[in-house]
């Protein structure tokens, strides 16, 4: 009986209810979660002492300057964008085509074994992912092994002798980086993809080839732009993995530091909190303006 | 081909049939290759294909003390931290689903921010905290780390579930004469059982899995990822990490595919309906 009257007492108070099914959640968030963010904050306007090396903590804007005013600072700021936006760019090429396929055509069996094996290796231990990288880009590993069958060694070579993204091996270069990033983000496009394809209706595409379009056309005309969304919703994933990353570019990757090295060492061997905090904030700001422009595209509605 | 008939629209280019399948194959052919490695012959570098195949390291690996101290840590971090998350994501997501008030939209946009954020920014800042408020890390520092993003994952699963229940439901059972109580346990819980257990194997799975965010909250603890990290650099015990890798992809895998038996006759049901 006063379980029932319990329950009736919150049924007719709906805010009470609310209350308490919130106050929990709420209080860890509020508290583990904001609490660590505004602490980051905080961080980020104190310096360290150059002689003593001690955090001190009074409110100055001295590690902002020094992150803005050194150069190699704002090299690693602009390295990482470009990363950051060349794999979101790659990442929606390639999914392009396997989103259209398991969204529009695969049915059935086909359609379940395409959705299991993006989300497959989506869920697979990350680490395990960037480790098997090394082994496929590693000087004796398989890409150079499969080049040398196909006679292609020198191919490669070429790629990278390119100054800028090359480097002595694959494992060691900015086009490894780069393959290991899109390879890892690259489910986290084609899902929100696949998703908005889906919900573009029959009819529509009837209609179009009704009018004369050819498939080609249709494509581009009426299911990109309608697939528009879904793309911007997986680049909101894309861009804001890559960017704040640290483990990828110290495993595979060229001797340049990006924004998440930067905050992993500073915190770390350098001891530098408040620099790596205000480094953290980099971050931060860029997805925050990113979000603003991908929810112009509809990436909200397609999540 | 461009033929002066009408264009099919069931068929798929080829263009768009090798794109498929050729990217659905690179996604899956490093996972395999690291399979493949645990079982070389060679102990020094990455050489491919294999001189020759053994089992002798998996015998190695288990009897190293190193690795089942951070296997256990790791097993039992993920646990903790699915335990907290399913209370308070299932908590969140209930009183979100249907509910209208101000402010909610902020709560909603709290609770997955720290998947929209990079795990490094949740890392850093988590350290940041610490240090000002004088906390050392330890077990309960990474489990406190984990329970938020693992709560993201079980809230987000809860909660669409609850929102593809039709609100005729509750309220068919009211007028029926249950209680809120009853409505719950009869209406609401037997619906919402396998998404809470599917966010709950998620939530396990990303946790053991988990390195962004450990490494600024572990200090000197070591879980399995971090151990492995270590690891990387060390050539020395490359067939071991190679052993460990399989373990640790067959730890994780389990209860994904709990996690997609467990949501996917609902699928079926979505779109039969």
């Amino acid at each position: 009986m006063t379980l029932r009257a319990a329950s009736t007492f919150f049924y007719r108070r709906p805010y009470w209810y609310l209350a308490l099914l919130l106050v929990p959640p709420l209080l860890w968030f509020g508290t583990v979660y904001l609490g660590s963010l505004f602490a980051l904050l905080a961080q980020s306007f104190y310096r360290i002492d150059d002689f003593t090396a001690q955090v001190v903590r009074e409110p100055t804007l001295a590690t902002y300057k020094q992150l803005v005013t050194q150069p190699a600072n704002v090299d690693i700021v602009v390295r990482t964008l470009v990363m950051a936006i060349t794999v979101t760019l790659a990442c929606a090429v390639i999914a392009l085509p396997i989103a259209t396929y398991m969204a529009r055509y695969a049915s059935g069996r086909m359609k379940a074994l395409f959705y299991v094996g993006v989300m497959l290796p989506m869920w697979t231990s990350y680490l395990v992912k960037v480790y098997a990288w090394r082994l496929l880009l590693a000087k004796e590993g398989i890409i150079a092994w499969v080049n040398a069958k196909l006679g292609l060694t020198g191919l490669l070579e070429a790629a990278l002798a390119t100054p800028g993204i090359g480097g002595p091996s694959l494992s060691s270069s900015y086009i490894g980086m780069f393959i290991v990033f899109v390879y890892m983000w690259l489910p986290f496009m084609i899902l929100p993809m696949a998703a908005a394809l889906e919900r573009v209706p029959g009819s529509l595409l009837q209609a179009s080839a009704d009018l004369g379009a050819r498939p080609s056309q249709t494509f581009r005309n009426v299911v990109l732009p309608l697939a528009v969304p879904g793309i911007a919703a997986g680049s909101v994933f894309t861009f804001s993995l890559t960017l704040g990353d640290y483990i990828i570019p110290s495993v595979v990757g060229a001797p340049g530091y990006f924004i998440g090295m930067m905050v992993y060492v500073q915190q770390g061997t350098a001891g530098n909190i408040p620099l790596a905090a205000a480094f953290s904030v980099v971050p931060i700001v860029l997805i925050f303006v990113y979000l603003s422009i991908a929810r112009r595209f509809g990436a909200f509605d397609a999540l | 081909m461009p033929s002066r008939k009408q264009h099919r629209h069931d068929q798929p280019s080829w263009l768009v049939r090798i794109g498929a399948f050729a990217g659905l194959a690179f996604m899956h052919i490093p996972v395999l290759v690291i399979i493949l490695y645990a079982f070389t012959t060679e102990d020094r570098t990455y050489q491919f294909p294999p001189p020759g195949l053994t089992l002798r390291w998996f015998d190695v690996a288990f009897a190293r003390s190193d690795i089942w101290q951070a296997l256990s840590m790791s097993l039992g971090v993920a646990a903790c931290a699915t335990a907290i998350a399913l209370v308070l994501g299932t908590l969140a997501a209930f009183a979100l689903a249907r509910a209208k008030f101000t402010g909610k939209d902020s709560i909603a946009a709290l609770f997955v921010l720290p998947i929209a954020l990079p795990g490094i920014i949740t890392g850093i800042a988590l350290l940041a905290a610490m240090k000002l408020a004088g906390v050392d890390a330890s077990f309960l520092t990474i489990v406190a780390g984990h329970a938020t993003f693992c709560t993201v994952i079980v809230y987000n699963n809860v909660i669409a579930r609850l929102r593809r229940l039709p609100p005729s439901w509750v309220e068919a059972s009211m007028d029926l004469g249950a209680d809120a109580t009853q409505t719950l346990r009869y209406v609401l819980l037997p619906q919402v059982a396998t998404a809470f257990l599917a966010g709950g194997m998620l939530a396990f799975a990303l946790s053991f899995d988990e390195i962004i965010v450990t490494i600024f909250t572990a200090g000197k603890e070591r879980t399995l990822p971090i151990w492995f990290f270590n690891e990387l650099f060390r050539p020395r015990d490359r067939p071991v990490t190679n052993v460990v890798a399989v373990i640790v992809i067959a730890v994780t895998l389990i209860p994904i595919l709990l996690a997609y038996y467990l949501t996917r006759p609902d699928d079926e049901h979505e779109t039969a309906r």
